[in-house]
């Protein structure tokens, strides 16, 4: 009984309380963001934003999810209910899963697995599912449409993450996404020296998460909502969260294969003394404002313009960079051993 | 161990039972999703005997894109379940024959496995061991010096097929207007507005 114990159910009670450790904080974060989006864009608005529920407006997100769990949940009678069902389940299991590996300071990770940005790359390039599942299920024109529309778009720019996520790992010569952000912490952050790579991330990851100004899958002027449409309640709330959290997911990604994750900007007296989640929750912050400010500035692309940016100028300048970024590893002999 | 040994059936159970729905689902969309299905669990099975890359990657190639296209086409077919009953006995015999061949090979290798116990267990053992090298730097190892060839013949394969994939459904139609981007981008202010000041009463 000691055995077992030992073995099997200590190891499962710590590995539940870490899962926990990661999803409530997130799932806070999540609500905090949407918070976070309404205000930044009311103050480039010049408008006051939500400051009613709470103070400031700060509880206005749970009154919102408060709304949502109440509502009833409405399955059209044409729809495929198993996978009407399903769609927005993955979307959100997707988006939380993710964080299995992501470090938050040196060591401080669920899993450190030896094929870790591999694993971020697959996840991400899966959040395709539940979008074109809701769609096809829904049995309706704009869901569907907008299904078509995401499965092609994901699928373009998931290419050219691909490259610059390779064009990182040249420089850092592990899978490993605790080793990414060490591979950093000698030299310089990856952005300076791999600038286009990261601008390229950067827009790809608006792309991948279905933002603005890429955010055709759900653009409400021609779609209504898109994929969203036939859902209500919980379901649609999963599909919010599972988007937000993905957005907080791209902004962590980009923050530890190009703003050195936990590290701090100069390793000098006032700088490390501030701890490392911090640093890597300030910086996925920053990063989430960039993604509010495109959403509050910049119109939307027109379908064939998205894919000649993802298939035309972003693949051919990520193979050239794949590239060139070898050929001067190697000329110059800096490639890291492993 | 105990762990591990009923993960591997579990995934094993799970891909199996997925397998059998691909082919026997009614609805095409509901067999992809199954092919999906079947692709993570064996994912699932690569993790279990220490293959994390391949994992990956059967992940990364098959379920985010190749099934991605897959269901793009099938979403968009217009079944018709009568007329999909009819063709089932004519490709019965193409299929069962496929299925046979498969056997065959799946019983060569276990017919090798109890034959000759050593030849199997040279081929279960990974070369270098998982300890000192990770699986991603061994296939690196020997992928591009020992196999360069075969793996650049593997590509010219893929890109041959994809041209002639292109050259087949390309067509030039006479009269379309296109977006010309260049055009587009050159485009100056000077060119395209004109402030004109228009004097009450008139035209311009």
């Amino acid at each position: 009984m000691a055995e077992f114990w030992s073995i099997y159910l200590l190891p499962g009670i710590i590995i539940l309380a870490q899962i926990l450790a990661i999803i409530v904080p997130l799932l806070l974060c999540v609500a905090m963001v949407t918070y976070y989006e309404r205000k930044i864009m009311a103050a480039m608005q010049m408008r006051m934003g939500p400051n009613v529920v709470g103070p400031f407006g700060l509880l206005q997100a749970f009154a919102d999810g408060a709304k949502l769990f109440f509502k009833e949940t409405v399955i059209p009678t044409s729809a495929n209910k198993g996978v009407f069902l399903i769609a927005p389940m993955i979307t959100f299991l997707l988006s939380l899963v993710a964080w299995a590996v992501i470090p938050f300071d040196d060591g401080v990770v669920v899993s450190d697995i030896n094929v870790g940005i591999l694993y971020l790359f697959a996840i991400s390039s899966l959040g395709v599912y539940g979008i074109v599942m809701a769609g096809w299920a829904s049995n309706s024109k704009y869901p569907f449409l907008s299904a078509l529309r995401s499965a092609a778009q994901m699928v373009s720019y998931e290419v050219s993450i691909g490259f610059v996520i390779i064009t990182v790992l040249l420089c850092v010569g592990s899978l490993n996404v605790s080793d990414v952000v060490r591979a950093q912490e000698e030299g310089v952050w990856f952005f300076i020296p791999l600038f286009p790579m990261f601008v390229i991330f950067f827009i790809s990851a608006l792309a991948e998460t279905n933002r603005h100004p890429f955010d055709l899958p759900e653009a409400e002027a021609e779609l209504v909502a898109g994929y969203q449409v036939e859902y209500s309640a919980m379901a649609f709330a999963l599909f919010f969260l599972g988007e937000y959290a993905n957005m907080i997911l791209m902004s962590g990604l980009t923050a530890i294969l190009f703003l050195g994750g936990w590290l701090p900007p100069f390793d000098i007296a006032p700088f490390n003394w501030i701890p490392g989640p911090i640093w890597f929750f300030l910086k996925i912050a920053a990063l989430l404002f960039v993604f509010v400010w495109v959403r509050a500035t910049l119109p939307r692309y027109r379908y064939d313009q998205l894919m000649r940016l993802g298939w035309k100028v972003f693949l051919p300048i990520s193979l050239f960079w794949v590239a060139l970024t070898a050929g001067v590893l190697v000329a110059f002999d800096l490639v890291p051993n492993t | 161990m105990i762990v591990q040994g009923l993960t591997f059936y579990l995934f094993a159970a799970i891909a199996v039972g997925a397998g059998v729905m691909v082919v026997s689902a009614r609805n095409p969309v509901h067999s992809v999703l199954f092919l999906i299905l079947t692709f993570f669990t064996t994912a699932g099975l690569f993790v279990l005997i220490g293959a994390e890359f391949l994992a990956m990657v059967l992940v990364v190639v098959y379920v985010g894109a190749v099934a991605v296209l897959f269901m793009f086409v099938v979403m968009m077919l217009d079944i018709n379940f009568v007329e999909m009953r009819e063709g089932f006995l004519q490709y019965m015999p193409v299929g069962v024959l496929v299925g046979i061949i498969l056997l065959v090979e799946l019983l060569m290798v276990l017919g090798t496995a109890s034959m000759s116990p050593e030849v199997m267990a040279a081929g279960t053992e990974p070369i270098p061991d998982l300890a000192d090298r990770q699986n991603t730097a061994a296939l690196g190892d020997v992928i591009y010096t020992k196999y360069i060839y075969l793996f650049q013949a593997a590509g010219m394969i893929l890109l041959i097929a994809m041209i002639g994939a292109i050259v087949l459904t390309h067509r030039q139609r006479p009269g379309v207007r296109k977006q010309v981007i260049s055009k587009q981008l050159a485009r100056t202010r000077e060119e395209s507005v004109e402030l004109k000041k228009v004097q009450p009463g008139q035209g311009i």
